[in-house]
């Protein structure tokens, strides 16, 4: 839970600091909503009995049926209200992840709307079709050990197509965009790193062998993928620690869907292509094709799910964990070409359903601020506060 | 009565607070600012690439001086603040009208 506050810190003190509150909100109002909505239907909709593979049942409405006991499908080993909850934070944190993409210019109210249909509409059926016991995917045999597909290549791509429907900021890309508070980005960061463990590791769903390999794989990526950073940065310019603290989130996405399939050494090579590939992905969008997705959503987020999927489909092992399955270095190229369909078919959906919402949502109340509340800066146009108040100090 | 306006590098601040003290010039009041010269600007960095800030961080001094103590005080100010680079600033000289002790209601030159 306490990586979403986590993302608003990351998120907050890279936005200018009109909009230093009103980012850390977008987080903290996913806490707040999707937290309720999780347990009055997500949970069912996601983790109820299966519908032809593509969506959850009513069965677990409002906790129906969900109590101190294990459940009889999922998690033997902790009650079942543990594992809803558990899977509620997914939930709540992939909603917070696609506000990085919006910050600075979208409607509070709008964004809120949008967030519960996504919710409903997108992030559901996904869970289920990769983690729900009769899923399509899950049925398939893709491997996704924390979320690559469920929380990251969902979060990167439906950030995506909210860009295009919202635009750029007013201003970007001539006008320079400073954060605010760079030490506030890396206590963020560090909040993050040090939650993955609980959702990578924790994943494992016991304390047990699995757990600590996937730990160990988790932390090994975010520093090889944070060190390459630092590297790529100092080799243009200066070890920069925006860099640094970027590229160890960009490690811990790519590393999530694998962290419990491969090898606690191959998170290495996995962590430093990630910093590599998210890099240069990043300057491409942001400078090249001009997308103002603000924090750099898809190229973290999106690229890392993808490049980590793909990772899996490549150096999974039965050696780590026998539920799992070979990959195609193990001789299972079969492994690779599922997890490419699990990519495209998580990443097409959420592309196409998440424009439609977004486009509803534009629609009827409008996605976006005024020109003046933008200028004047989301704290105190959406919230009426602001961050560093007072003359006196 | 004249009001010396020296915007300064921060780094040379306690240089010329010491000379101007040296000449028994207490009272200024400093502030931090922002600005612009012919410096143009320092490239910082994103997390992919660079940008541009146009307007440095700078100090400006502000001092209220009688009309003969000003050459003393802007030639000590000029030696300290000077590094020979482009960006060490510059210095307005202002008349003053009048001023007043908030203290004891002082005017004109008693004030200063």
């Amino acid at each position: 839970m306490l990586m979403t506050p986590g993302v608003a810190l990351f998120y907050g003190g890279m936005v200018r600091r009109k909009n230093l509150l009103s980012t850390i909100m977008m987080s903290f109002a996913a806490l707040g909503l999707i937290g309720i909505l999780w347990v009055l239907y997500g949970y069912s909709l996601s983790f109820g009995s299966d519908n032809s593979g593509f969506i959850g049942g009513l069965n677990f409405v409002g906790l129906m049926g969900v109590g101190q006991e294990p459940s009889s499908i999922y998690a033997s080993t902790v009650p079942h209200l543990a594992f809803m909850v558990f899977q509620g934070m997914f939930a709540i944190i992939t909603v917070a992840l696609i506000t990085g993409a919006v910050v600075e210019r979208i409607k509070f109210g709008a964004l809120l709307i949008f967030s519960a249909l996504w919710m409903t509409v997108v992030y559901c059926p996904v869970a289920h079709w990769v983690w729900g016991d009769g899923g399509w995917l899950a049925n398939l045999g893709i491997l996704d050990f924390a979320g690559g597909a469920v929380v990251h290549i969902n979060a990167g791509v439906s950030a995506l197509a909210l860009v295009m429907l919202l635009g750029r900021r007013r201003g970007f890309p001539e006008q320079p965009m400073e954060p605010n508070n760079i030490p506030l980005v890396v206590l963020g960061a560090g909040l993050l790193w040090f939650g993955w463990f609980g959702f990578n590791a924790g994943s494992s769903l016991a304390s047990d062998g699995l757990a600590a390999s996937a730990f160990v794989t988790t932390n090994t990526a975010a520093a090889a993928a944070a060190f390459t950073w630092m590297v790529i940065s100092w080799f243009y310019r200066r070890p920069s620690v925006l860099g640094t603290v970027t590229g160890a989130i960009a490690g811990l996405a790519t590393i999530t869907p694998a962290a419990g399939f491969v090898t606690p050494l191959a998170g290495i090579p996995i962590g430093i292509v990630a910093a590599i590939v998210c890099y240069y992905i990043m300057l491409l969008l942001k400078t090249k094709l001009g997308f103002d997705d603000s924090l750099d959503v898809f190229a973290i987020h999106g690229v890392g799910g993808i490049l980590g999927m793909l990772a899996t489909g490549i150096f999974a092992t039965m050696a780590v964990n026998s539920a799992g399955a070979d990959g195609l270095l193990a001789g299972n190229e079969m492994q690779f070409l599922k997890q490419l369909a699990g990519v495209l078919a998580v990443g097409a959906f959420a592309f196409v359903a998440t424009w439609i919402l977004g486009k509803l949502v534009d629609v009827t109340i409008g996605l976006r601020v005024g020109q003046m509340e933008e200028t004047v800066g989301l704290d105190l146009s959406q919230h009426g506060e602001r961050a560093y108040g007072g003359l006196l100090r | 009565m004249k009001k010396i306006e020296a915007i300064i590098r921060e780094e040379r601040l306690e240089a010329v607070k010491k000379a101007l003290e040296e000449n028994s010039y207490f009272g200024m009041t400093v502030s931090e600012v922002s600005g612009r010269g012919r410096q143009k600007g320092i490239p910082l960095q994103w997390r992919v690439g660079e940008y541009r800030v146009d307007l440095l961080p700078k100090l400006k001094i502000e001092l209220v001086l009688l009309d003969e103590d000003v050459p003393t005080a802007v030639n000590a100010i000029v030696r300290n603040a000077r590094t020979g680079e482009i960006g060490d600033g510059k210095i307005f000289i202002l008349p003053v009208e009048n001023v007043v002790r908030v203290r004891t209601g002082d005017r004109d030159e008693n004030a200063i």
